[in-house]
């Protein structure tokens, strides 16, 4: 990736992903650190396009900027009479010295290490090599992811019925 | 100069570093859930950056493994947004400091 326009990209990109990522902690109200955690979401998925993964890329927009987030804004608007302030609990400065520790550790670490680079290029069209694995080698997780999410949704809906509902 | 391995995994630990912040500082739940996710995210993006870099027989399996943590992380942010529910229906906060029945 020695191109000018890659190294372009990378930078504008991480720049967007960690500044909004640094807003969602500092603004000051929920909906405003929800639309710069999008941002920083699409932003991850312009590092993916950079990384040629373009499956991955997709299913980034679709899942976390389209239906996480929406997720997440139900969360907020179904709890209306909740603080919407954004604050931080009395954990602040023990979670910012263990956060600036994890991070600090991994990122020293990363640079240390002699990665194995392999000189192979960028890759084509991914998302056929991804179906394939995920019908082959991956069926048996795959099948199980399945089975999560279909448990994952019918948990959900179990929970928040409203009390009194009666049992089919 | 030229972008490589290192530059994604510094990207990496810096989005844990904010996500683990959010994660144990942010009073509200949602804030919690948002720090949780950017952990994912970071996650995958250590996994695509992995799978474009290093050697490997198969390189594309980091892409498959990322398609599975999203697949847990929308099963994780449903069954989380129903928790909110259920807390909010009986004590009217969301807050993490007022959650607190369970203190000794």
């Amino acid at each position: 990736m020695d191109d000018a326009g890659s190294v372009i990209a990378f930078w504008l990109l991480a720049a967007l992903t960690v500044g909004s990522a640094l807003g969602v902690i500092a603004v000051r109200d929920l909906i405003r650190a929800l639309v710069l955690l999008i941002t920083s979401f699409l932003g991850v998925a312009g590092l993916y396009i950079t990384l040629s993964a373009d499956f991955v890329a997709v299913a980034q927009v679709l899942i976390y900027a389209g239906a996480i987030s929406i997720l997440l804004i139900f969360a907020i608007m179904l709890t209306p009479r909740a603080s919407r302030d954004n604050a931080e609990t009395f954990l602040q400065v023990p979670a910012f010295l263990l956060a600036g520790l994890v991070a600090f550790t991994i990122a020293f670490i990363s640079l240390q290490t002699d990665w194995s680079i392999a000189e192979r290029g960028g890759f084509g069209e991914t998302a056929s090599a991804i179906g394939e694995a995920l019908l082959s080698k991956y069926v048996l997780p795959f099948e199980m992811a399945s089975v999560l999410l279909l448990v994952a949704m019918l948990g959900a809906i179990v929970l928040v019925r409203p009390e009194g509902t009666p049992e089919e | 100069m030229s972008i490589g391995l290192e530059h994604y995994l510094v990207v990496g630990a810096l989005l844990f570093g904010i996500g683990l912040y959010l994660a144990l500082a942010k009073r509200n739940f949602v804030g919690v859930l948002m720090g949780v996710e950017l952990m994912f995210n970071a996650a995958n993006l250590t996994f695509v950056a992995f799978s474009r870099f290093v050697e490997s027989a198969e390189p594309l399996d980091g892409h498959v493994f990322v398609v599975f943590v999203i697949t847990v992380a929308a099963a994780e942010a449903a069954v989380a947004l129903a928790m909110a529910m259920l807390v909010y229906r009986n004590r009217e906060t969301i807050d993490m400091d007022r959650i607190n029945l369970m203190k000794w």
